[in-house]
C-alpha cells in the first residue's frame, strides 16, 4: 500500500473500450492481497465481472469471486437499482410495507426506469453504505472498488447527489445526499481513469479531471493500460517514418532467414515498421499530455493472449509493484 | 472467415434510406463512423444531416467547426452532384425546452423552466439524453420531410449503460403515463384527492405519506408541481416518441451495430443484433472498426518469429529481427481478431460485415473522414 492508503472507496472510470472493469477487477484484487477484504462493485448491469472471474451471473448480493494472493477475498455486487431501493425504504425507513405499495402503483419503477437521475441516486447510495458498514469495530470492507460510468458521464454519476442536495433543502434526503457528497469529496476516495495512449481516451481523461476537479471530486492516479515496448530502436524507428531503412540489408536478412519466397514481404514489412513508428511517436506525445495531468501515473502492458484470470493476477502484482506515489 | 459484405455505397445511394443509425458499445467509433458515412453520401449526391450525441469537440473539429451545437450547421465544401453536409450536436436541455415552450402556454412555460427540478431534470440527470435523442432525431426527420434541406439522417446513440436505452424511451413513458403513479401525484394540483382516495384505498394514503417520509414536503411538492406543469406536454411528447420508434422499424432506417474486434465490444455488438431483432428493427449490418491488417498475412506470426529467433542466434540482420518480430505481433493480433470475428460471424451468420482499419492515428479532418468511409465502402476484400 501506498502512502495514501487512508482512501477506502476507488472509483474507476475510462473511455469505453480501455480496460476500465479489468483495471478495477486488477486494483481489487492487489486491494485484497494479504488477507484483505474487497468488495467489488458493478453499477452498468454488463455483467463484465462475472466474465472476468469467470462465475455464473452475479445477483444482487455480494459474492466471493476471488481469492487474492496472501488469501485475501474480493467479493463482488452487480447492483440492482430496484433492489436497491427496496433495501433502502427498508433499512432507512422500515418502509417494508410501503416498498410494495410504492411498486403496485408504479412508483419504484418510475423511480428505476422513467426517472432521470434516481438510479445514479441509488447506485452511489449502495457504493456509500458498504464502504461504511462495520461489522462490530471493524469495518465490513477495507475498501470498495467501484467499475464507475464511463469517462463521458462520470461527472454526472458521482456529483448526481449534489444535485440533489440542491433541491431537498431539508430531510432524510438531503441528509444522505450530504453524507454520499461528504464521503465522495474526502481523502478516503479516489477517482482513477483508465486510458490507452490514443488521442481521444487522452482528451476524454484529461476532460474528465477537469470536470473532477471542478465539481472537488479527488482524482487519483491515470492508469495507462495495453502500453507495448517500441520494436525497434530510436534511430530505426526515425529511419522508418522516414521511409529510409536500408533496403538491402532488410533484403539480406530476409535472404539469410530463407524467407525469399514470399513476394512483396520487404514492402510490407516497411511498411508495418512505418506505421508501427507512427504510433510510437503519438503515444509518446499522448504520453506527455498524461504527465501534464499532474498525478500519479501507472503504466500496465498490453497481454499477447488477451485479459484471463492469470492476466488479471499479472496486472494486479503491477499494480503494486509500482513506484509512483499511488493511493492504494 | 464467410461474413458476407455489406454494400455501404448501395445503402448511402438508396434513396429510400432516410435514416441510419450509428450503435454500438464506447470507444468503438460511432461518431467516426456515423461522420465518415455522412461525408461520403453527401459526396454521392445526397443531402445528409449527421445528428452526433457525443459532446467531443473534435467531431465538429475534423468538420472544420470550432463546435456543434443544437442546430444543424452546413459543411461547406463536402457535398456533389447535388449533396450536402450538415452536422449538429444533441444539447440536451435546449432541446427539452424547446419541446416545453412549444407545447405549453408561456405563463406555465416559465414556471416550468423555474422549476428547480426541471432544471436539474433537464441538465444534470442521466437517462434525460435518451428521451431528447429520440425527440431530436423526430424533428429532423419531419424537417427532411417537410423542407426538403436534408433527406437523410445520420445518428449515433447516447452513450447510454445500454446503447439502446433510447429505443426503450417511448415505451417506459408510456407505462408512466398511463400508471396509477402519475395519477397520484396529480391528484392534489386536481383537487380530486378524495376521489382519488376512493379509486386507490389505503394504498393512495400509504404511498403519499411514504413519498412525504421518504422526499420531504418540499421535494415532493416540486414534482407534483413540475409533473402538472408538465403534463400537457407530455402527450405530445409521447405521441413523438412513438412516431419515431415506428419510424425506427420502417424499411427506409438502417441501423448498423459498430464494434471493435474485442471481446467485450463483440459481445455488446451481440446483444445489440439481438435487441434489433426481437424489436424488429432493421439491421443493416455489422460495421467492424480497428481491424488490424497486413500485407504478408502467408508469413504467419510463428515463421516471422521463428525467423528472427534464427536471424539473433546468426548474430547478424538485427533490423530485419526486429522487422520480423514486428509482423510476428501484426499477426498475432490480427489472427486473434479473426477468430473473435469468426465466433461472431458464425453465431449470427446472416449479418452481413463491413471492416475499417485501424489507424495509426485520429482521424482530424474531411479527408481523413473520406478515408475511413473508402474503407467501409470498399472494404470486402479484408474478409478474404
Amino acid at each position: 500500500m501506498g502512502a495514501q492508503s487512508r482512501t477506502r472507496l476507488h472509483i474507476v472510470t475510462g473511455k469505453g473500450g480501455t480496460g476500465k472493469t479489468t483495471t478495477a477487477a486488477a486494483l481489487a484484487l492487489h486491494l485484497a492481497s494479504d488477507g484483505r477484504r474487497v468488495l467489488l462493485i458493478e453499477v452498468e448491469g454488463r455483467q463484465g465481472i462475472a466474465q472476468l472471474f469467470d462465475v455464473p451471473q452475479l445477483p444482487y448480493e455480494e459474492r466471493k469471486v476471488a481469492v487474492a494472493r496472501g488469501n485475501g477475498d474480493v467479493y463482488a455486487l452487480a447492483i440492482d437499482p430496484e433492489d436497491a431501493l427496496y433495501e433502502y425504504l427498508e433499512m432507512y425507513y422500515h418502509l417494508g410495507r410501503a416498498g410494495k405499495a410504492l411498486r403496485k402503483v408504479g412508483a419504484v419503477e418510475f423511480a428505476t426506469t422513467v426517472a432521470p437521475g434516481v438510479r445514479d441516486v441509488l447506485l452511489t447510495g449502495k457504493a456509500f453504505e458498504a464502504t461504511r458498514r462495520r461489522d462490530g469495530q471493524q469495518y465490513t470492507y477495507d475498501a470498495v472498488v467501484v467499475d464507475a460510468p464511463p469517462t463521458g458521464r462520470i461527472g454526472r454519476f458521482l456529483n448526481v447527489n449534489a444535485e440533489v442536495a440542491g433541491l431537498a433543502k431539508v430531510g432524510p434526503i438531503r441528509r444522505q445526499a450530504d453524507g454520499i457528497m461528504g464521503l465522495l469529496r474526502s481523502p478516503r476516495t479516489s477517482v482513477h481513469l483508465v486510458t490507452l495512449l490514443e488521442e481521444m481516451p487522452v482528451q476524454e481523461t484529461t476532460d474528465a479531471v477537469a470536470e473532477l476537479r471542478a465539481l472537488d471530486l479527488p482524482v487519483g492516479a491515470v492508469i495507462v493500460n495495453q502500453t507495448r515496448q517500441p520494436a525497434l530502436r530510436p534511430a530505426q524507428l526515425q529511419a522508418a517514418r522516414a521511409g529510409t531503412l536500408d533496403a538491402s540489408e532488410i533484403d539480406a536478412g530476409l535472404k539469410a532467414a530463407g524467407l525469399t519466397s514470399h513476394d512483396g514481404l520487404l514492402d510490407a514489412l516497411t511498411r508495418e515498421a512505418a506505421s508501427h513508428a507512427e504510433r510510437v511517436g503519438l503515444e509518446r506525445s499522448e504520453r506527455k499530455q498524461i504527465i501534464a495531468i499532474g498525478r500519479p501515473v501507472v503504466e500496465l502492458p498490453w497481454l499477447a493472449d488477451g485479459v484471463d484470470l492469470a492476466g488479471l493476477y499479472q496486472l494486479s502484482d503491477l499494480l503494486g509493484q509500482t513506484k509512483s506515489e499511488v493511493p492504494w | 472467415m464467410s461474413a458476407q459484405p455489406l454494400d455501404v455505397d448501395a445503402l448511402l445511394q438508396d434513396p429510400e434510406t432516410t435514416i441510419i443509425v450509428c450503435c454500438g458499445a464506447g470507444g468503438v467509433g460511432k461518431t467516426t463512423t456515423a461522420a465518415s458515412l455522412g461525408v461520403r453520401a453527401a459526396q454521392r449526391g445526397r443531402r445528409v444531416c449527421v445528428l452526433t450525441i457525443d459532446p467531443a469537440r473534435r467531431l465538429a473539429q475534423s468538420l472544420g467547426l470550432e463546435e456543434l451545437d443544437n442546430t444543424p450547421r452546413p459543411i461547406a465544401d463536402v457535398g456533389r452532384d447535388g449533396g450536402a453536409l450538415f452536422a449538429m450536436m444533441l444539447d440536451m436541455k435546449r432541446t427539452f425546452d424547446e419541446i416545453v415552450e412549444q407545447h405549453a402556454d408561456p405563463g406555465r412555460a416559465a414556471q416550468i423552466l423555474d422549476n428547480p427540478l426541471y432544471q436539474s431534470l433537464s441538465s444534470s440527470f442521466a437517462g434525460t439524453q435518451e428521451y431528447m435523442a429520440m425527440e431530436k432525431l423526430g424533428q429532423l426527420h419531419r424537417d427532411a420531410i417537410g423542407n426538403g434541406e436534408w433527406d437523410l439522417v445520420i445518428v449515433d446513440t447516447p452513450p447510454s449503460r445500454s446503447a439502446l436505452d433510447f429505443l426503450d424511451a417511448p415505451a417506459r413513458l408510456g407505462v408512466f403515463l398511463d400508471g396509477r403513479f402519475i395519477r397520484i401525484l396529480l391528484a392534489p394540483a386536481r383537487a380530486g384527492g378524495k376521489a382519488y382516495m376512493k379509486v386507490f384505498g389505503g394504498a393512495f394514503s400509504l404511498v403519499t405519506a411514504s413519498l412525504n417520509k421518504l422526499l420531504g414536503a418540499q421535494l415532493l411538492s416540486d414534482l407534483q408541481t413540475l409533473v402538472a406543469g408538465l403534463d400537457s406536454v407530455f402527450g405530445g411528447f409521447r405521441e413523438r416518441a412513438e412516431r419515431t420508434y415506428a419510424l425506427l422499424q420502417d424499411p427506409g432506417t438502417a441501423f448498423l451495430v459498430v464494434v471493435a474486434p474485442e471481446t467485450d465490444a463483440l459481445r455488446e455488438a451481440s446483444f445489440f443484433v439481438e435487441r434489433l431483432q426481437q424489436d424488429s428493427m432493421p439491421l443493416a449490418g455489422l460495421v467492424l472498426n480497428r481491424v488490424h491488417t497486413t500485407e504478408a498475412p502467408d508469413v504467419s506470426a510463428a515463421r516471422a518469429e521463428g525467423a528472427a529467433e534464427d536471424l539473433d542466434e546468426a548474430g547478424d540482420h538485427a533490423l530485419t529481427a526486429a522487422l520480423l518480430r514486428l509482423h510476428a505481433h501484426t499477426m498475432r493480433v490480427r489472427d486473434r481478431e479473426r477468430h473473435l470475428l469468426g465466433r461472431f460471424t458464425g453465431a449470427h451468420p446472416d449479418i452481413a460485415v463491413v471492416t475499417a482499419p485501424a489507424l495509426p492515428g485520429d482521424v482530424h479532418d474531411v479527408h481523413g473522414l473520406e478515408q475511413v468511409g473508402a474503407a467501409l465502402a470498399g472494404s470486402v476484400s479484408m474478409l478474404d
